[in-house]
């Protein structure tokens, strides 16, 4: 049985705004029910161009169900701008939380959410962008990317929580497994141009000895992988592959694609990764 | 509040019988069976006694019983030993419909790289019989199939099955967890050559399975260890839960009768009634023979976990195929290989009684399921109130 809040059976037991309104503004219908959840939104507003009235139907679980309603009385009285920057973790929030397999109810509530107001802004419903990764919940690889950045996601397990990708036959998991590593090797969409306070020595062994721990390791753990640090001269950093490591001949694209870049990112753009010699 | 309990695939309660059966084995009789001193050796006669009760309710011999802990190690241990045993042969032949602890070793066994045929069934969950005589071959190390399905009940012919297997010298396990003492079973008039089941399904406690293997089946153990079981499964014999399930084995005989009366009876009113009260509702594997205590209805449009949480505001316990109540993100296995469309697959609900339901029982269920329903579609944006939807 789930773990579910006190708020979560509140709003499931007794859920508000069921229905759906006549003449809306916005509008939008999320899920299908192959998946096994859909959201049905509907919003109007008032003369101050607030939300009035929102309502939903659902089809799906208990924590489906509360996320909608949760969602309806959450955004009453915001204005669409102020309703863009509600996010899922929000909708989970004010359930006191969610168990972590059904965060993917609180993000059906977010989708339903900014396509209902896309259609009250008159943008075009977009046929979903992108390439679909998970055949069996149509899945997009800018899906999975808007996930991983909104809720810092790092495993797959998390990845299928949130949105199902991959939680079907699992072919998918390697183009999952891909996306995530893309995800935290590149530099995030805005640089942040901002000067870096000057690390000491000791200060910077530290800092990477943790961005090993805390963002390297657990992404190559999970293909079998590890990494030791062996020393760091100046601004070079000499690392011993472990694990599928040792003998994979990608290892070289791991250490400078991920490890440097990682390391560049979070410690110091001046860091090499070099491997130590056998 | 009082639990109407409607659950009895997933668990049983333990019979007071039972309990009283095993109580002094937990406490003033403590011995080893195996043990030189008579201390150790009254307890040895009360397992040997247990062995004949569990023996006969499948008609075999007491030699023919191994005990486990569980029905999944029995049916590991099963397949385990046939392919042990049948070296040079890499098929096994199994079905789509399987319990996890057959369906999860065998695409384990793919991985390992086995062969493995998965056998369809139609949409009442019937066995094609007619791919499985094909699928037989001089490399079929085992073929395993289970004689109930723990969702549906539907009953699968396995005397039939291990005939033919028998006549191509091929071993044939079946998971017989839900038919023990709901299906007469006479192992002797078969040519089945293991067979598992599990202590908790028929008002034992949990933690004690158990696999039958005709005598002169080539066997190779799973658990290696010291001389029980006759060096077939190693490890002190869990004395409480065997003595326990000596006494349910007695009682599953002499309730054979009422499971397939009193039990089908209420079983019988339960579905024909939640039929005749909520439209768009419909029995998965009603067209085939089934087990007399189980039901699985899919309502259409409404999700399962919705539904079994809100008949647990009234005490009602039963279970779901649908996806979120199984853990995975998908429906039931069972029911996709019967070809349930998604828009019922979802809103599956199973009932499986047992001989301590009470027509009380049947009548919280007929009364309160029918407005739970209505509530959810009422919700559900696929259904449109008071017309039937088209189908999607």
């Amino acid at each position: 049985m789930w773990e579910y809040t006190d708020k979560v059976k509140e709003h499931f037991l007794n859920p508000k705004n069921v229905g759906e309104i006549e003449n809306p503004d916005g509008i939008a219908e999320v899920g299908s029910i192959a998946c096994g959840d859909a959201l049905k939104l509907t919003f109007k507003l008032d003369e101050n161009k607030r939300i009035k009235e929102a309502r939903f139907k659902t089809f799906g679980c208990a924590s489906a169900i509360a996320s909608a309603s949760a969602l309806t009385e959450m955004i009453k009285g915001m204005t669409v701008e102020e309703a863009m920057n509600v996010t899922n973790q929000d909708i989970a929030d004010c359930l006191g939380g969610l168990p972590p397999e059904k965060m993917h109810c609180s993000v059906l509530g977010q989708e339903a959410l900014e396509k209902s107001i896309e259609y009250y802004r008159g943008v075009p419903s977009i046929v979903k962008e992108g390439e679909v990764i998970c055949e069996c919940f149509g899945i997009t690889d800018k899906e999975i990317e808007k996930a991983i950045k909104e809720n810092h996601l790092t495993t797959i397990e998390e990845i299928t929580n949130y949105t199902k990708a991959g939680g079907g036959c699992k072919k998918c998991h390697d183009k999952i497994q891909k996306i995530i590593d893309r995800a935290y090797s590149q530099p995030t969409a805005e640089p942040e141009p901002k000067e870096r306070p000057k690390l000491t020595n000791i200060q910077k062994i530290r800092l990477i000895e943790e961005t090993i721990e805390r963002e390297i390791r657990p992404s190559l753990k999970h293909d079998g992988g590890d990494i030791d640090l062996v020393d760091i001269i100046g601004n070079r950093v000499i690392v011993a592959t472990r694990g599928a490591c040792a003998v994979c001949p990608a290892s070289q694209q791991t250490l400078k694609g991920f490890v440097e870049s990682k390391l560049r990112e979070l410690v110091s753009p001046e860091l090499i990764v070099e491997e130590v010699s056998q | 509040m009082k639990a109407t309990y409607l659950d009895n695939n997933a668990t049983t309660r333990v019979a007071p019988e039972v309990l009283e059966e095993m109580l002094p084995y937990f406490s003033d009789l403590y011995g080893n069976p195996s043990s030189m001193h008579s201390f150790g050796g009254q307890v040895a006669k009360k397992l040997n006694d247990a062995r004949q009760k569990v023996s006969d309710i499948i008609n075999a011999s007491p030699d023919e019983i191994i005990f486990t802990s569980c029905g999944t190690e029995s049916d590991n241990t099963a397949i385990l030993s046939a392919l042990a045993v049948n070296p040079d042969k890499r098929h096994i032949v199994t079905s789509r419909v399987e319990h996890p602890a057959i369906k999860a070793l065998c695409e384990h066994l793919q991985e390992k790289g086995y062969r493995v045929t998965t056998l369809d069934v139609d949409s009442r969950g019937n066995l094609d019989m007619e791919q499985y005589e094909k699928s037989l071959s001089a490399d079929t190390a085992a073929v395993s199939l289970m004689w109930a399905n723990n969702e549906t009940g539907v009953i699968f012919p396995v005397e039939k099955a291990a005939a033919l297997a028998h006549e191509r010298g091929i071993l044939f396990h079946t998971d017989a967890v839900q038919a023990v003492g709901k299906v007469p079973i006479d192992i002797k008039k078969t040519d089945i050559s293991m067979l598992s089941f599990s202590g908790h399904k028929i008002h034992a406690q949990k933690g004690i399975g158990v696999l039958y293997v005709r005598r002169g089946t080539k066997f190779l153990p799973f658990m290696i260890g010291g001389h029980q079981e006759k060096g077939r499964r190693g490890g002190t014999e869990n004395t409480p839960s065997i003595i326990g399930l000596g006494k349910a084995c007695q009682l599953a005989a002499l309730n054979l009768e009422d499971e397939n009366t009193k039990v089908l009876k209420l079983r019988d009113r339960l579905e024909n009634e939640i039929l005749k009260r909520i439209p768009n509702s419909k029995v998965n594997g009603g067209g085939a023979p089934r087990l007399p205590n189980t039901t699985n209805i899919s309502f259409e449009f409404v999700e399962g976990e919705s539904i079994l949480l809100l008949m647990d505001e009234y005490g009602i316990c039963a279970s779901s195929g649908s996806a979120c109540t199984s853990g995975s993100l998908q429906p039931s296995h069972v029911l996709r290989a019967m070809g349930v469309p998604y828009t019922m697959a979802h809103g599956s609900i199973r009932f499986s009684l047992s001989t301590y339901n009470t027509d009380e029982d049947i009548d919280l269920v007929i009364g309160k399921l029918p407005p739970i329903i209505a509530r959810l579609r009422e919700m559900s944006p696929y259904w449109n109130q008071g017309t039937a939807c088209e189908n999607m």
